[in-house]
């Protein structure tokens, strides 16, 4: 019998092929379901799940919200700008504070790395990692395996590309786990400083040139430059960023083949893409979108239906 | 464990031909009418009884879907595995339609109530019919009853009842086993 083999989901790093495919079989269901004139399932309607969020997010969090809600779960949003953090509390106090009031999942974006899987080993209610600081993103590196699966009928033996900013990128990580994992082979490709040297030891290609590595490649994953979290100048300036790995309809003519255009969003158009090439037909920028919600429900399905402790 | 054969091939052959012959009978031209199978079992049943008609009545054109109950089911969360879902393909709404479901085997009626509930998703039908190939007398948990019934049997609640079809990679055969 199929099973999802983990009781949270903190990262693609703990969860198995076959896991991954789960999600994927379970998120066709639910994509067939958010398409039909009723979009709502019973499933979760004895669930009640916390959305905590102690960083910035539109989609991530309108997804989840989504996906709760057409799978019937309650839920209760929280901010950390609205909340007592900001009068000292610490983090396992606020989440055991939420806990008290019967949570029985909870969805966490937080700054610091790791601290999803801090709070899974000190609460009882199950973890869905929404981000951790630099660390995993894996509903969004699943979202986007889902999408080129559904784009080109697999992902073994594609080849992808991350261009960007890999050192500060939760979303390069988590993907390249996924991606690894059903078998497709990736490379990382940027300027030297935002590279981190140890991605080697994940078996990745690592390339500085943007054309060289557009004409490797079958999809193309282009990051935002997290200007957010760089402490430092890790390049001279944005313009020339644009120049040497911005992707324009220049670029993408030039290459003998077509490929496809994948961003996790937010969009900086005109720096690491132009709206010429983030709104044509190779792109798949809203494809991503609509899975993350088929996805997410996908796995807050499988993760809610493990018989309750 | 004792197991018994309860329908070989040629019995099963014929029972699938009476039932065709009662659809006909009740659902005449099958204007306005869809078969539903249920997945994940009830589908080889039902496609059995799709290609049956075709072949008596030479009616092509009424509605077939195939039905996926996992997110409906009221024992989420309360059994030991995974409800791992399987494919659902209703390309038409049900709105005025009369619905007959096909399952294989009416046990405890759970099933057929979250089909219920599942279809209200796809519109208002005008009526839903059941029919099951093996009814298990005596031993509903819900008011179910169904309209067709290939052959009824007594059980008792640890018996189970197999259907198996050559689709599925087995032979044509319905077995009961008994502990």
């Amino acid at each position: 019998m199929k099973q999802f083999s983990q009781r949270h989901l903190l990262g693609i790093k703990d969860i198995t092929a076959d896991d991954i495919n789960l999600v994927f079989e379970t998120a066709d269901n639910f994509k067939q379901i958010i398409n039909r004139p009723i979009k709502k399932v019973p499933s979760l309607r004895d669930i009640t799940i916390a959305n905590i969020f102690f960083e910035n997010s539109t989609r991530t969090r309108i997804s989840f919200e989504l996906a709760q809600k057409r799978l019937s779960a309650d839920t209760v949003n929280f901010s950390a700008s609205s909340s007592s953090l900001s009068k000292g509390e610490t983090l396992i106090d606020t989440v055991n504070n939420i806990l008290a009031m019967k949570v029985d999942m909870v969805v966490m974006r937080h700054p610091a790395p790791g601290a999803c899987q801090f709070l899974a080993r000190h609460i009882k209610a199950q973890i869905i990692n929404a981000g951790d600081g630099t660390h995993e993103h894996p509903t969004q590196a699943l979202l986007d395996a889902y999408s080129i699966r559904e784009k080109l009928g697999s992902v073994k033996g594609k080849k992808v590309v991350i261009v960007g900013d890999i050192t500060h990128s939760r979303v390069a990580l988590s993907n390249i786990f996924c991606l690894q994992k059903l078998g497709a082979e990736v490379m990382v490709c940027g300027p030297t400083t935002l590279i981190p040297k140890h991605i080697l030891s994940l078996g990745v290609k690592v390339e500085h040139n943007l054309m060289k590595a557009l004409q490797w490649c079958d999809v193309a994953n282009m990051l935002r430059i997290q200007l957010e979290r760089q402490d430092i100048k890790y390049f001279p300036s944005l313009r020339e960023y644009t120049m040497l790995y911005g992707l324009n309809k220049t670029r993408l003519d030039a290459l003998d083949k077509e490929i496809v255009i994948m961003h996790p969003g937010p969009i900086n158009r005109g720096v690491e893409i132009t709206s010429e090439v983030a709104d044509s037909r190779h792109s798949i920028i809203l494809d991503q979108v609509e899975n993350g919600v088929a996805t997410r429900m996908a796995i807050m399905y499988l993760l809610a239906g493990q018989k309750s402790q | 464990m004792d197991s018994r054969i309860i329908l070989e091939k040629k019995q099963l052959d014929i029972t699938l031909d009476r039932l065709c012959h009662e659809l006909i009978e009740r659902l005449g031209d099958f204007k306005d009418t869809a078969f539903i199978g249920m997945q994940p079992r009830g589908v080889f049943l039902s496609r059995r009884i799709k290609e049956k008609i075709i072949s008596i009545t030479g009616i092509q054109n009424f509605l077939y879907g195939e039905l996926d109950i996992s997110f409906y089911r009221d024992d989420y969360r309360r059994g030991h595995e995974q409800i791992v879902p399987s494919e659902l393909k209703i390309d038409f709404t049900v709105e005025g339609k009369k619905i007959v479901l096909i399952d294989d085997v009416l046990y405890t009626g759970r099933s057929i109530r979250a089909a219920l509930d599942a279809l209200t998703d796809f519109g208002r039908p005008e009526k839903v019919e059941l029919l099951v190939l093996i009814d298990r007398k005596y031993s509903r948990d819900l008011p179910i009853q169904a309209n067709y019934v290939g052959m009824s049997v007594d059980t008792r609640t640890h018996d189970k009842v197999k259907v198996e079809w050559k689709e599925n990679g087995k032979k044509d055969v319905v077995h009961m086993v008994t502990n």
